[in-house]
């Protein structure tokens, strides 16, 4: 048997002449936390229901743990989902909730509830079981939903974005909680967002969204400091993605390439080994720890410079309107495809 | 595999099995099946029994009826149709088409302000007391309001006193003395008529257009007031024409059941026949369903038409 | 909700339109106002104003009437089946129409809508020669086939209206957890729909009933109580007992539109905005 959790292999979803997922090809190992991560509309919540059989694939094969799972409906499928609007039945209990997984199995009264009970105290819930969904607040309908959906021990959890209705300091608790939670119970997480801080800080791997199509399928750290495309380059993190003839005239390549802010500097000269340009300096923008310089360099392309405070004296730094030189390490710049964006 | 903490049991994972579980697979797996046999009995229950009606009328309403052996025989003729153009089925159209506008007119000016003053000023219980208030005329039994009617015009009855006690007497008689409104007393007269039409069917034109209303944001209006439009200009400018498509939904109800009614023309007004009056006495007491039938033809392409001038009109988007 | 604060610190409403209101609402409640004084008049043959006396013994006739009792049987039934064929095909039909779209979605939706759209004479004769042409002799079913004919759009509006809002993923996550397409129905679904379902069913119930002009055509010789209430019009020496009736059809229809509107609140549903 395959160690694959999940494979999809050339996946396609046309609605018309839209293409939602577009020849798609991934593979999941088990237990791996695994995010797709995308704008709105690039295919990433419509693959993950690929998986779960709310959509089936207009052309290709979706293999579950190495068996053929396209054409099979959602409850024959041993993957179980936590919807991002939750989607907790109003009509019934917690418990019942939490239950529902196994009442539909035909699991007799008692021993539901007392598993439901166990599912609840994992999600830190124990003795909310008699209230209804609608006396919950956002987080606690997110542990119930993560409860009722573990409750049938799913080899997969598949999770649509399930923070996103949260607030901010929740949801960095949040993705602690189920972090640690996917460690402890070792099964794989197909992890669905559009968020990237969210997908680089909680992955194992990420595929990186676009217009249907993947990108790139890598770790965080190589996704942010080794991107493919000018895509993932823009998408994840913020990237200095230099084109056309200041690229060949840099490189001497057609082919664009990106380089992160922070790997650029203010210079004072050409210096031999550096790569420099010159420009104007446009903006400057405040964030706290770091400082953000826009410069504005030929063919109107516009650089930006990240600097953290206190580390350059700052009566040496530029001011608007100035005439600058930027600068950065030649290993510092990555060549990109053009890809999908 | 994996292990939940605090989990002792194993959960059953074998599927359930079984005739519904495989029926239930079967359908998931074909849409198209399924949605079939949702629609089947509803199709079969409107297709045989409603659109067969209608379509049999449609072909009886060409049939020849023999006025000396009073049968129907199944000769196609367009005889039927030619007799409505007769002076005398021409009235019967016109006057039931005059009711049914100034009916419609009236129920949308007495309504607008109900309406207007539901969505926009009634706040809390007075919103659900205005609701109810509205409703529940509209659903009384049309038989005992029409009833009431007759009691409440009748000679010796509320209007007459009240009317009499105001010594408005003299404006009343003048008022039943003028040529196509009057008639002898008021429950004989067109205006009499007039008034249990639009007590009728008021409530059907007020929902539609307190719906209409409701959907206006109210900082549309302030938007309006802000850029400077004083109460009645952003009245007229902003909130009628988003309304209207409302008062054009009630108008759909209250014209196309004043046009279709033959009770109400039965019981008050003054004689000569509405055009569900002729359709009653045709297939009635005289049996001549092919003209009773060209006459339902009438007002369904009245209807027809109205409904598609409604639709350009966005009345749909309110009902 | 959101308006509710805005409306209470907005301004009120200018006097004339508070008397437009006020007045329109007493409009359309004075004639009901009638019915109810006229069923405790004491004469028995004019409707002078003001009343002569008050009397409650004609409410003891009217109860002792076989006929009106008949009658309001008889309606009841017809009600009765009439609304049960309502809520299968109505359930059906919104079950079908609600979330897909398909070719003829559009004219299915307008069949559905047409018998109330249409003049109800249009229906009454339609069916009428139908039945003719069948050679069917009108009785009990006739007239309980064509009054669910038209109330099956109280029960698909109401249902297809709840169906929408109920978010979409509650359906997936049972199929996610397990249920196929019969336990979700029961345990998801059918919950879900149930006030809609019970709202709905009230309305059609309400709207046979009250129901008259189809009726005259489908009925035969059967007399439903608004039949009979209109065969009561033709005779004046009945007009008590007439006056009892009147009343009670107002009470025995107000009561389930009342709770039929209470199961509706607050889930935006107009109840009966398309009668």
């Amino acid at each position: 048997m395959s160690s694959f959790a999940v494979e999809l292999k050339h996946v396609s979803r046309h609605y018309g002449a839209v293409k939602a997922v577009d020849g798609v090809s991934l593979s999941i190992q088990d237990g791996e936390f695994f995010s797709m991560l995308g704008p709105s509309g690039s295919g990433k919540t419509t693959c993950l229901r690929l998986i779960a059989g709310f959509e089936q694939p207009t052309s290709g094969s979706i293999l579950l743990h190495g068996q053929e799972a396209a054409g099979l409906p959602p409850y024959e499928r041993d993957v179980n989902t936590v919807f991002q609007d939750y989607a907790l039945f109003p009509h019934m209990s917690v418990l019942d909730n939490v239950a529902y997984g196994l009442m539909v199995k035909g699991v007799a009264k008692a021993t539901r509830h007392k598993e439901a009970e166990a599912a609840l105290e994992l999600v830190a819930l124990a003795g909310f079981g008699s209230r209804r969904p609608g006396q919950l607040s956002g987080g606690q309908r997110q542990r119930v939903a993560l409860a009722r959906a573990l409750i049938n021990k799913p080899r997969v959890l598949l999770l649509d974005e399930p923070l996103g209705a949260l607030d901010l300091k929740l949801r960095e608790q949040m993705q602690t909680e189920l972090k640690s939670l996917q460690r402890r119970l070792g099964i794989t997480f197909v992890y669905v967002t559009h968020d990237q801080g969210e997908a680089l800080s909680m992955s194992d791997r990420v595929a990186v969204f676009s217009q249907g199509r993947i990108e790139q399928v890598d770790s965080p750290r190589n996704l942010y400091t080794r991107p493919k495309t000018v895509f993932v380059a823009g998408f994840v993190g913020t990237a200095n993605v230099v084109k056309g003839e200041l690229a060949r005239r840099l490189t001497g390549s057609e082919r664009p390439f990106s380089v992160r802010p922070e790997h650029v500097r203010f210079a004072t000269s050409a210096e031999g080994n550096r790569v420099s340009v010159e420009g104007q300096l446009v903006e400057v923008q405040y964030h706290g720890a770091t400082s953000r310089y826009e410069v504005r360099v030929e063919g109107n392309q516009v650089l930006t410079v990240s600097l953290l405070n206190g580390e350059a004296d700052e009566a040496s730094l530029p001011r608007r309107g100035e005439t600058v030189r930027v600068a950065w390490a030649p290993e510092a710049m990555v060549q990109l495809e053009q890809g999908g964006g | 595999m994996d292990t939940l903490p605090g989990m002792a049991l194993p959960a059953p994972a074998r599927p359930r099995a079984g005739l519904a579980r495989t029926v239930a697979n079967v359908l998931y797996r074909r849409r198209t099946l399924y949605l079939l046999l949702l629609l089947t009995p509803p199709l079969l229950w409107f297709g045989v029994v409603y659109l067969g009606s209608l379509l049999s009328l449609l072909v009886q309403s060409f049939y020849t009826f023999d006025d000396f052996t009073m049968g129907v025989t199944p000769e196609l003729t367009w005889a039927n149709y030619q007799a409505l153009l007769d002076a005398a089925n021409h009235d019967i159209i016109l006057r039931t088409l005059a009711m049914a506008g100034s009916v419609t007119v009236a129920s949308a000016v007495l309504g607008f302000p109900v309406a207007y003053y539901m969505a926009r000023y009634a706040t809390g219980w007075r919103k659900g007391f205005f609701y109810i208030a509205v409703m529940l005329p509209m659903w009384a039994s049309y038989i005992v309001k029409a009833y009431s009617w007759t009691v409440i015009l009748s000679k010796g009855g509320i209007i007459y006193w009240m009317v009499e006690r105001l010594g408005l007497l003299p404006a009343l008689e003048w008022a039943l003395a003028l040529p196509g409104v009057g008639g002898s007393s008021l429950s004989t007269s067109n205006l009499g008529r007039f008034l249990v039409f639009t007590y009728v069917w008021l409530p059907f034109m007020i929902l539609p257009i307190q719906a209409a209303i409701e959907r206006v944001p109210g900082n549309l209006l302030q938007a309006a007031a802000d850029l400077g439009a004083r109460p009645a200009q952003s009245f007229r400018t902003v909130l009628l024409p988003l309304a209207f498509p409302g008062v054009v939904a009630g108008s759909i109800f209250t014209f196309s059941l004043t046009l279709g009614d033959y009770i109400i023309p039965q019981l008050v007004g003054p004689p000569g026949l509405f055009i569900g009056n002729m359709v009653y006495t045709m297939q009635g007491s005289i049996g001549n369903i092919p003209m009773a039938a060209s006459f339902t033809v009438v007002p369904i392409v009245i209807i027809g038409i109205y409904l598609t001038v409604a639709r350009r009109l966005g009345a749909f988007d309110a009902l | 909700m959101r308006s509710e604060a805005r409306r209470e610190d907005g301004p009120r409403a200018p006097v004339w339109l508070r008397v437009l209101a006020y007045g329109g609402l007493l409009f359309l409640h004075f004639p009901i106002l009638m019915v109810g004084l006229y069923a405790f008049n004491t004469e028995e043959s004019a409707f002078s104003f003001p009343l002569k006396g008050l009397t409650l013994r004609w409410f003891q006739a009217a109860a002792a009437r076989e006929d009106v009792l008949g009658a309001i049987k008889l309606s009841l039934q017809v009600a009765l089946a009439a609304t049960g064929v309502a809520l299968v095909l109505g359930t059906l039909l919104a079950g079908a129409l609600y979330r897909r779209r398909f070719f003829g979605k559009e004219a299915l939706n307008l069949m559905v809508i047409l018998p109330i759209a249409l003049p109800g004479i249009i229906t009454g004769i339609a069916l009428l020669s139908a039945f003719r042409l069948a050679e069917v002799t009108p009785n009990f079913w006739t007239i309980a086939v064509g009054h669910a004919t038209f109330c099956v759009v109280m029960v698909y509006n109401n249902v297809v209206a709840r169906l929408r809002r109920m978010p979409h993923s509650l359906l997936e996550a049972s199929a996610d957890l397990g249920a196929d397409g019969f336990q979700t129905f029961r345990h998801v679904a059918l919950p879900q729909m149930a006030t809609s379902l019970l709202a709905g069913g009230i309305l059609a119930f309400a709207l046979s009933f009250d129901e008259l002009i189809v009726t005259t055509f489908t009925a035969g010789h059967e007399k439903t109580l608004p039949i009979w209430l209109l065969d009561q019009l033709g005779r004046p020496r009945d007009v008590p007992v007439t006056n009892v009736v009147a009343l009670w059809v107002m009470l025995i229809t107000a009561v389930p539109i009342l709770v039929a509107w209470r199961l509706t609140q607050g889930t935006e549903d107009v109840a009966g905005s398309s009668r």
